[in-house]
């Protein structure tokens, strides 16, 4: 059973083999002609005011915590699917308490408004 | 035990996978300027070889000698990780597809697929999520305001969708009750899962949409506001790298739709003759694709907003929802008859009109309050 995790190694060894040679082909016979002007920030021929990274709404931190919360509560669902028929109706009710707390949980922070964006 | 035959065979196998991926991106380009062209009465690609099917291969010669710049004050080394980061989980993903059963080669007994796991569709939701460091990572070190806000929104979208994504596994592993990839397939031998959770299936399909960042989900690539997002400062064979982790994703994320909802390998004379398998998938890819293109020469990109009100508050309690009318449904047929499995459809289609109705009210009030 694990060799085919091996298998996965070969495969994404050969793939991260042919990313890294296209990049150094393009290296290899991409011409390189230095400019003070090209290594500028592209933005559609403005000269770029201010850094380049700069703080970020305070939203997408939210969306990011709140994708940890309900991507942990997903993959606890795969172990219930897969033995979902052994455990029959108590496993079907115990899903439904855990999707209710799940959605008390959701809900709040609807209420709460961190899924608007204005 | 591991000989030379097995190691040679995982070689051999990983490598016709990943260069099918390369030719199938090189024609997917070729196919989708092709079909768009036609959508807006042109003509398209047409000057190289015989119906520009030469087309790719001149690109790519192109891209090829192009100079590849790395803009002053970028993080150098993240620059040039991010397009390997982006490119090799899509690929990757590939190779727990199984593309048929088993055939005899060279005589010996050849699973068609690369490495068929007992935990497939786990990693395939890990692998798609580190798909994403790739683009938060090409945005954050190229130095430019556009760049950053594309790489944000593309995270926040992707993350975003990957919540509805991974129910819609969880529904796929509730039907089949496994989650080895192959005993899904082999599940589906007497009805596919389409049939059995139609709504599942067209979820799946939207939201593979946003996780391709496909239109009308391209808000990353917004070329208007954002001059074209978290790639903008990319050239030569690195900007070809994400365009290549694009539109191989497009095709993987469509074998994955055909595996789990559409019968995979399975269509008529399958038993007898094994070798027919890839071509059915082939043929079934080439369908979702060609619907891919569609929508997005039909449907214009939806603001961001609503992007994010539709996975958050649309998608992701119906899948929810999907995921209980489902495990009901089976228990329902255990206990009291094969035929109630029917009951799952009936409900689905009944919970899916439901919310396209309560959409249209909330968006109907909305509208009515700014009159």
């Amino acid at each position: 059973m694990l060799f085919d995790y091996m298998a996965i190694a070969v495969f994404v060894f050969f793939s991260t083999a042919i990313a890294v040679t296209a990049i150094l082909l393009g290296g290899l016979f991409g011409p390189r002609r230095k400019s003070e002007v090209k290594s500028e920030p592209y933005e559609s021929g403005m000269i770029p005011i201010g850094p380049g990274t700069r703080r970020m709404p305070v939203r997408f931190y939210l969306v990011a915590v709140l994708f940890i919360l309900f991507d942990i509560e997903v993959v606890f669902f795969l172990p219930w699917a897969v033995s979902f028929r052994k455990l029959g109706l108590f496993g079907l009710i115990e899903m439904f308490i855990f999707i209710g707390i799940l959605l008390v949980g959701y809900f709040y922070a609807w209420k709460k408004g961190a899924l608007e964006w204005e | 035990m591991i000989d030379l035959a097995l190691v040679l065979e995982w070689v051999i196998k990983s490598l016709v996978v990943i260069f099918m991926l390369l030719g199938g991106f090189a024609y997917l380009t070729w196919f989708e300027r092709r079909i768009l062209a036609r959508m807006q009465t042109r003509v398209g690609p047409n000057r190289a070889g015989w119906q520009g099917l030469l087309q790719p291969v001149a690109d790519a010669v192109k891209l090829v000698f192009k100079e590849e710049l790395i803009p002053a004050r970028a993080d150098k080394v993240i620059f040039v990780l991010a397009p390997i980061l982006t490119v090799v989980p899509a690929t990757v993903l590939a190779v727990v597809i199984p593309f048929g059963t088993q055939v005899i080669l060279f005589g010996r007994q050849v699973n068609l697929a690369v490495a068929d796991i007992n935990v497939g569709i786990l990693f395939l939701m890990a692998v798609a999520s580190v798909a994403v460091y790739g683009i938060v990572l090409a945005g954050w070190s190229s130095n430019n305001k556009f760049a950053l806000m594309g790489g944000m929104r593309s995270t926040a979208q992707m993350i975003s969708y990957e919540l509805a994504l991974g129910l819609s596994f969880v529904l796929v592993a509730l039907m089949a009750d496994s989650l080895q990839l192959s005993e899904i397939v082999e599940a589906q031998r007497t009805m596919w899962f389409v049939v059995l959770q139609p709504v599942g299936a067209i979820v799946f399909l939207i939201v593979t949409l946003a996780e391709v960042n496909r239109a009308p989900f391209d808000m990353p690539e917004a070329e208007q506001e954002l001059a074209a997002g978290f790639h903008s400062e990319y050239s030569g064979m690195k900007f070809a790298l994400f365009f290549m982790a694009e539109y191989q994703k497009m095709i993987v994320i469509s074998i994955i739709a055909v595996t789990l909802f559409f019968g995979g390998y399975l269509g008529p004379f399958i038993g007898r003759f094994p070798w027919l398998g890839p071509v059915y998938v082939l043929g079934k890819v080439v369908a979702l694709l060609f619907g891919m293109v569609w929508i997005r020469a039909t449907l214009p990109r939806i603001r961001y907003d609503r992007l994010m009100d539709l996975g958050w508050k649309v998608l992701l309690p119906l899948v929810l929802g999907l995921v209980l009318i489902t495990a009901t449904g089976i228990l329902l047929a255990d206990e009291f008859g094969n035929s109630l499995v029917w009951s799952i459809p009936v409900v689905s289609i009944l919970a899916g009109f439901l919310t396209v109705g309560l959409v249209d009210r909330s968006l109907r009030r909305k509208f009515n309050a700014l009159r």
